[in-house]
């Protein structure tokens, strides 16, 4: 059974202008142990769909429907005070930016004590031990003098690897990332990726790793989700989406970036902005800017369907299985000459 | 051969002082340190390294927004270092900014004619109906409706941000741009579409670009020749095709290898190395080299007491590096980077 299953989840905001349909009918499921990787745009619903997951999102402002069942539980709609049992306990979450997501006028050490005296029955020294212990695992130099530091005298790839620290306190058994690395230098950030993999083995946890980054998905995902307008239009395991994407914004999503193995001379772009999730377009949410674009896309949604590889690989696209491969294969091709003449 | 902009030995120091009254200096950071470079019209400078390197600070010094401690800075033929207010105005004309922030560098109470055609009004170019043209013209080169000459920032996305700010740069013409991150707050998509956009811009008017950023990937996409900046030093410079086949400072190869791939079967291959630690603080520099405590080639009594300094490498004319250790291939081995080279001759030697 899958650690963690979602079902059909909407999640609405209501807002002054409107509704806002921020996730719509998104459904997947994560094992123990297992890295899933989220790609989007900004305002995919990334980021939403696992707020919603998570409880967090303004009871006040938001329409809820679907399902979440955390190791066989139904959690959606449990109360503040039931989700607290598993949030930071059994589901731990880091976000994007490590400066605004700790206090600045407590000690390190304090937050960290803080989440391990809310969930745990010990003692502050004991509390204390842990938040050292755990500092130390994730590899901050002197762990037991700095616990008493302030947020401000450690660098941005400290504060993350603290933010990471404060996440695993309670040995969670789901890890949800969003962004963590977007705001670090590549060299930081292939510290605290090489990091995560190692904590992840050594606790055998679940990682959902939310990104733009498909190149930090290639490296640490084993199955991905690729969400556009509030909804999954691809999903598939990681080798086979980078052999063989099956809809266009995954094929534009591979194609606008730039590489180190390549000679292009021009980006493939993707023409256009994300669409406003108040009112999205009708169809295929992509059809305003997709290039091989036909009637059928304007008027209805296509569905999550399965392609070559069968249940696996699904994805959401009116183009015929033929025209699908004709035109990847195409893609590929001048991808691949363009980087056999860097070589 | 036109050189554009020539900097030679720029440096930029901030004083740190102590006391609210009588300021003493106590300190001195160097944030800049010896960098020099040339850049002919129409070419691309890319300049990479990690946050606090000093790749901002020296882009600032070009442009004259912070004075340079030291160096001198050449623009289009005329020494610009120390140039007055006034005529460093007339020097502008040619030499614009695009900034990082698309949110930040637009004034929100400002409507996008007034920020765009604001370098005409400063320079006093043309009637107010020339400008009105000319803004309308630069909305539409840079992919805006020129209808949307009245609105204000809020009312367009992130990318379409960055346009306004492409456009403020380019609507007086200027012969130099200076790019500093223009593409890191935003997503891959939309960058693909600036980045597409400044390369045919270039095309088009022949500019000059100083492109800042810290993704490899783009800044080999956009660039003619790379410097790789650490702690105020340039590590390393070269042309685009040398500094990525054959990287020879270690930072460089380290910077290189840290890049995520986009392809999982050849990017869980590959031997990555990952450097340890964050940038030490320019407050207090380490010795001689200042890449030696976090270097996996460190030699201990040559890197920390000898300073490297940029030499050419062998062999080419444009590709230098200031390593006593420069990597012997690429991609290297890991064990050719985690030894020290001494123990690896000693090795051989058995």
């Amino acid at each position: 059974m899958a650690l963690l299953e979602v079902d059909d989840l909407v999640t609405r905001f209501r807002t002054d202008d409107g509704i806002v349909k921020a996730v719509s009918g998104v459904t997947f499921s994560l094992d123990r142990g297992k890295t899933l990787g989220v790609v989007g745009e900004s305002g995919s619903g990334k980021s939403v769909t696992f707020l919603t997951v998570m409880g967090l999102n303004d009871p006040r402002h938001t329409e809820t429907t679907g399902s979440v069942r955390f190791d066989g539980n139904e959690i959606l709609g449990l109360s503040t005070s039931q989700m607290r049992g598993i949030r930071g306990r059994r589901i731990g979450m880091i976000f994007q930016d490590p400066m605004t997501s700790l206090n600045p006028v407590k000690t390190i050490g304090w937050q960290l004590q803080e989440a391990v005296l809310l969930h745990n029955d010990v003692t502050k020294e004991e509390a204390r031990k842990r938040a050292i212990d755990i500092l130390k695992e994730v590899e901050i130099p002197r762990a037991d003098t700095r616990v008493d530091d302030y947020p401000h005298q450690f660098s941005g790839g400290m504060r993350q690897r603290v933010m990471i620290a404060m996440a695993l306190i309670n040995n969670p058994e789901v890890l949800i990332a969003d962004e963590p690395t977007t705001a670090l230098d590549v060299t930081t950030q292939a510290q605290i990726l090489r990091l995560m993999t190692k904590l992840q083995k050594e606790h055998e946890m679940a990682i959902v790793m939310i990104t733009h980054d498909l190149g930090v998905v290639a490296e640490l995902a084993d199955d991905v989700l690729v969400m556009y307008g509030g909804r999954i239009v691809e999903k598939s395991e990681v080798h086979d989406l980078f052999e063989k994407p099956e809809m266009p914004y995954t094929w534009g999503l591979l194609g606008s970036l730039p590489r180190l193995n390549t000679t292009a001379e021009r980006l493939e772009q993707i023409p256009g902005q994300p669409p406003s999730l108040l009112r999205p377009p009708r169809g295929c949410a992509f059809n305003p800017r997709c290039p091989y674009v036909f009637d059928r896309c304007r008027e209805e949604l296509p569905d999550l369907r399965a392609g070559a590889v069968g249940e696996g690989h699904t994805f959401r696209c009116h183009l015929a299985d033929e025209d699908r491969a004709r035109i990847w294969d195409a893609k590929k091709a001048a991808l691949e000459a363009a980087e056999g003449s860097a070589a | 051969m036109n050189e554009l902009l020539v900097v030679e030995g720029l440096q930029k120091y901030f004083p740190v002082t102590r006391g609210l009254i009588f300021q003493k200096e106590i300190a001195q950071v160097k944030a800049v340190d010896g960098v020099s470079f040339m850049l002919e019209q129409g070419e691309t400078l890319g300049v990479v390294g990690e946050s606090g390197c000093g790749k901002s600070t020296m882009a600032r010094c070009v442009a004259r927004l912070l004075e340079p401690t030291g160096g001198k800075i050449t623009f289009d033929g005329r020494d610009i270092t120390h140039l007055n207010r006034s005529d460093m105005r007339a020097v502008r004309r040619d030499m614009m900014m695009v900034f990082q922030d698309p949110y930040a560098s637009l004034n929100a109470r400002k409507r996008v004619g007034a920020i765009v055609g604001e370098p005409l009004e400063v320079h006093g170019i043309g009637s107010d109906q020339d400008r009105k043209r000319r803004v309308q013209e630069l909305l539409e080169i840079v992919g805006l409706n020129p209808e949307h000459y009245n609105r204000f920032p809020h009312e367009f996305s992130g990318g379409q941000r960055q346009r306004i700010g492409i456009a403020r740069a380019l609507v007086i013409n200027p012969k130099l741009v200076i790019c500093d991150e223009p593409v890191s707050a935003l997503d891959v998509s939309v960058q693909a579409q600036i980045l597409n956009l400044l390369k045919d811009l270039q095309q088009d008017f022949d500019l000059t670009y100083v492109f800042i950023a810290h993704d490899l990937n783009v800044v080999r996409h956009v660039s003619d020749r790379v410097m790789v900046m650490y702690l105020g030093k340039p590590v390393e410079t070269g042309s685009k095709e040398e500094l990525y086949a054959a990287p020879k400072h270690p930072y460089s190869g380290a910077l290189l290898s840290a890049v995520p791939i986009a392809d999982p079967t050849l990017g869980r291959a590959r031997r990555q190395v990952v450097l340890t630690g964050d940038v030490p603080s320019p407050l207090n520099p380490p010795a001689a080299c200042h890449f030696h405590p976090r270097c996996p080639r460190f030699v201990d009594g040559r890197c920390n007491v000898d300073e490297p300094l940029l030499t050419p490498a062998p062999g080419s004319t444009d590709h230098a590096y200031a390593c006593h250790f420069p990597l012997e291939r690429w991609p290297m081995d890991e064990d050719d980077f985690r030894r020290s080279p001494s123990e690896s001759v000693a090795s051989t030697a058995e």
